[in-house]
């Protein structure tokens, strides 16, 4: 079973995301924000860490970088869940190491088909 | 796979409501022209996230109204445009509109609103103001928020398209996550597909790392997908690597079946869905000639995509949001700290129960095993004394509940009022019971409306009185007891008493001869329909009077008193019995039945002096009592029970008070005092006048528990609207 890393600091999206995955036969861990997910990660290897960017405490951004520093997540595949489409996020994104995007709003479908481009 | 998203609205709704909160907590520490970007990113995150959760739960009005407000902040945030006082009046109004499209969404109402409407056309107007609209971010996220109107015609021609494609990846592909062959296997998807690396880029073993990628691809792809499509299969790559796809070959095929307004609409809003070879209409011969010249591919399945978003929005909205409104607020957030400790009892109580069960299947019970079982017994009153109180402690809530909405309360109010005012909060942290929480927060906004409007002086009467010209209104709360205080503490002018007496005076509440103290007359603003002020203001003094303060408190068996001094400032102090599910009862009998007495209501009990007895108009007995007359009242007449002891001299006389009124009840004897649990009678049973509910006792049978302020007005001592102070206060000549 895949499992993946749900990260959000909004808990109806972090539920909505955990419910699809977990319904797709996922095994899904969710953190609230970026250094929670960080202290998870340390202790737990995924397949595909998910992510929302803008969180307190510690940004999608930063926990790109701080996992692209773990040799057990050097080629993990990370993707962002962003609202801001423009080239800006995506890009910082990108250098920061993350592998894709899915941009909100996503439906549950949407969702699970993202995560196949990354998980198979 | 579908999934029902309605079952996320309820977290969505509170978390939303949660983010208002911070966003309104959060503007009013905001000052006009200086940018805290601390603050400002915690405004932002909070709309942000109801941006995402509303556009994603198909909240669609609340999602683009939050938008404008999101690209104003962003601007802001960004150091594009100056925050003015009125964006932060602005948001605050938004922020009322978006609590009302929450609610709207809760009580399964159309969330458009008019308000957000204008609002929206504000914003507008703002960002349309000299600073242009922050491209990047702004712009191209409407266009990708709302592509649901887009047209979503099926593909109705079918082209095939061979493609060559090369893909030369940056050596740092791998650690982007992306894996080439996922990129294959999804093209492979599309149609027909050969794919040739070239390896020549592979240097010597010594030199290669084994993290980099140095392969490089030539890939054929024989597809009804368009070159969009092909591209969109590279998105997240196409900044890692090269890619070149070239279209080599195009084929038409028959055209599938279409409906006819789907086609329409294809013909009218898309001028470039031009591969069409419909047969029936001339417009699609014209649309196939457009083919010949431009040659332009457009993506049949970007529409698909949006297809199935249109198809999840729409509905989103209605369904069940019905059975969640009524259930409104039901939910309960409890720290896990109190679960645990819940846990923990039920631990300790399973512990109990086992050992008591052990003693009860000893066959040779006998008396050296008694202190056994007393032990055993006694741990099991403790364990269900603390599981009591745990489960209590779930209800419970800190204040701050209430008080966060305070802030901006005072600021509005004193922005109209134009006076200048501080206002202190203490004791946020204090918790009490959600319930009453909830029932206390009208009475406190009219208190500090109170305050500030009757309270505080002006600025200039300030400085006239040679005090601060800022005012202070100060909200404490704390425990004490079984209660919990609240004062709301102004150092405003003080009650006029003088003022106060006079106007008592004029309407007929008291006589000039009745020498009540300066305390005494304060407390007559309680009484119903009794306004001091010269006119009435729309802040406070519209009717809706103390009298409803002190009659809502009273409803939650609470008090609320007046404490002033002229020139000094006002203290109402409101106390409140921490929860209302568990209440400290006296047990009486009336003749074979028991009955329960609040032992809050309770002055004193005592037998009667028959010489202090006197009988009044309408079969009445008052009871002189040190300087007071107490009317009494006798429960076994009001509750029908004639084998109760009917004479004054053989039962005993409890006095109670309620609403400032006393009134004795004769019973036939007190018993013991215990905690009781107040079970709604009405749920059960019907509405009975005189009793406020049930309890069950410890021997298994049902007690009423005797509504004081319902008796009062059951033996028609207080007539309605007419102030009860008759029996209260110290006559002199009445009787």
């Amino acid at each position: 079973m895949k499992r993946i890393l749900a990260v959000d600091d909004s808990a109806s999206m972090r539920q909505m995301v955990g419910f699809t995955l977990k319904n797709a036969g996922y095994d899904v861990t969710e953190a609230k924000d970026g250094q929670e997910a960080l202290e998870v990660a340390k202790n737990k290897e995924f397949d595909v860490i998910i992510s929302d960017v803008n969180m307190p405490n510690m940004d999608g951004i930063e926990l790109v970088k701080n996992l692209r520093t773990l040799p057990q997540f050097k080629f993990t595949p990370i993707l962002m869940l962003t609202t801001e489409s423009g080239a800006g996020k995506k890009g910082e994104g990108k250098a920061a190491g993350a592998t894709g995007w899915i941009v909100k709003p996503f439906n549950p479908e949407q969702l699970l088909a993202v995560i196949k481009k990354v998980a198979r | 796979m579908s999934i029902d998203l309605s079952q996320f609205y309820e977290v969505f709704i509170d978390e939303s409501f949660e983010g208002l909160e911070t966003m309104e907590a959060e503007l009013l520490n905001l000052q006009p022209g200086e940018v805290e970007s601390e603050i400002i990113n915690n405004i932002f995150r909070a709309a942000h996230s109801i941006k995402g959760g509303s556009g994603t739960f198909g909240f669609n009005a609340i999602a683009e109204f939050t938008h404008e407000i999101e690209t104003l902040l962003d601007q802001i945030r960004n150091g594009e445009r100056e925050l003015e006082a009125n964006h932060i009046d602005l948001m605050l109004k938004s922020i009322d509109c978006l609590r009302d499209m929450l609610r709207a969404i809760q009580n399964d109402e159309p969330q458009e609103s008019e308000d957000a409407k204008q609002l929206t056309a504000q914003f507008q107007a703002i960002l349309a103001e000299q600073v242009a609209p922050s491209g990047a971010s702004s712009d191209s996220e409407t266009e990708e928020g709302e592509p649901s109107q887009a047209v979503s015609a099926p593909a109705v021609t079918k082209v095939t398209n061979i493609f060559d494609i090369n893909f030369t990846p940056e050596p740092h592909l791998f650690k982007t996550g992306n894996e080439p062959l996922f990129i294959f296997d999804d093209l492979a998807e599309f149609g027909e597909l050969e794919v040739v690396a070239n390896v020549q880029s592979i240097p010597e073993l010594a030199e290669l790392v084994a993290e980099d990628c140095y392969f490089s691809w030539n890939i054929t792809l024989d597809t009804t997908q368009t070159e969009e499509e092909v591209l969109r299969v590279f998105e997240w790559v196409e900044d890692d690597a090269k890619i070149e796809v070239k279209l080599v070959a195009q084929f038409e095929e028959e055209a599938e079946e279409v409906n006819d307004s789907d086609k329409e609409t294809t013909e009218a809003e898309a001028p470039t869905q031009d591969n069409e070879l419909a047969k029936e209409s001339p417009k699609s011969e014209l649309a196939e000639v457009k083919v010949n010249d431009g040659g332009g591919v457009t993506p049949p399945s970007d529409k698909n995509a949006t297809a199935s978003k249109k198809e999840f929005r729409p509905v989103a909205g209605k369904t069940k949001a019905t059975e969640k409104s009524k259930s409104d607020s039901s939910s309960i957030r409890v720290g896990t700290d109190k679960v645990d400790s819940l846990i923990n009892m039920v631990g300790e109580l399973v512990i109990t129960q086992a050992m008591l069960n052990e003693l009860g299947e000893d066959e040779q019970f006998d008396h050296s095993k008694l202190t056994a079982l007393r032990e055993g017994l006694a741990q099991l009153a403790h364990n269900t004394r603390d599981l009591q109180e745990s489960v209590m402690r779930i209800r419970m809530l800190p204040i701050s509940f209430v008080f966060s909405r305070f802030p901006r309360l005072v600021r509005d109010i004193s922005q109209k009022l134009d006076k200048q005012v501080e206002l202190t909060l203490i004791g946020e942290g204090t918790e009490l019971d959600k319930t009453v929480m909830e029932k206390i927060s009208d009475p406190m906004v009219h208190l500090i409306r109170n305050s500030l409007d009757h309270g505080l002086e002006t600025t200039s009467e300030r400085i006239a009185a040679g005090k601060d010209e800022t005012g202070n209104v100060t909200l404490n709360a704390y425990h004490q007891g079984g209660n919990i205080v609240i004062e709301i503490i102004d150092d405003g002018r003080g009650l006029n008493t003088e003022k106060i007496k006079q106007k008592a005076i004029a309407n007929g509440l008291i006589e000039e001869t009745d020498g009540l103290s300066d305390q005494e007359i304060n407390e007559l603003i309680f009484q119903p329909g009794f306004s001091t002020a010269d006119q009435v203001s729309d802040i406070s003094g519209r009717g809706v009077g103390m009298d409803v303060v002190k009659r809502n408190i009273n409803a939650l068996n609470g008090t609320v008193e007046v404490a002033s001094e002229p020139g000094v400032g006002s203290t109402f102090t409101i106390r409140l019995p921490l929860t209302l599910a568990i209440l400290d009862g006296q047990l009486v009998k009336v003749g074979d039945n028991i009955y329960i007495i609040p032992l809050v209501s309770i002055v004193e009990s005592l037998q009667v002096d028959m010489n202090k007895v006197n009988s009044v108009g309408g079969g009445v007995d008052v009871l002189r009592l040190r300087e007071e007359y107490i009317p009494i009242l006798r429960l076994h007449e009001l509750f029908n029970h004639p084998e109760a002891c009917q004479s004054l001299q053989d039962g005993l006389l409890v006095v109670v008070e309620s609403d400032n009124e006393k009134v004795g009840l004769l019973v036939d004897d007190l018993l013991a005092q215990q905690q009781f649990v107040i079970k709604s009678l009405e749920a059960n049973y019907k509405k009975v006048d005189g009793i406020s509910g049930a309890t069950i006792l410890g021997s298994g049978s049902i007690s009423l528990i005797v509504d004081i302020s319902g008796l009062v007005k059951m033996a028609g001592l207080k007539k309605p609207g007419q102030a009860g102070l008759d029996f209260a206060k110290p006559l002199s000549e009445a009787v």
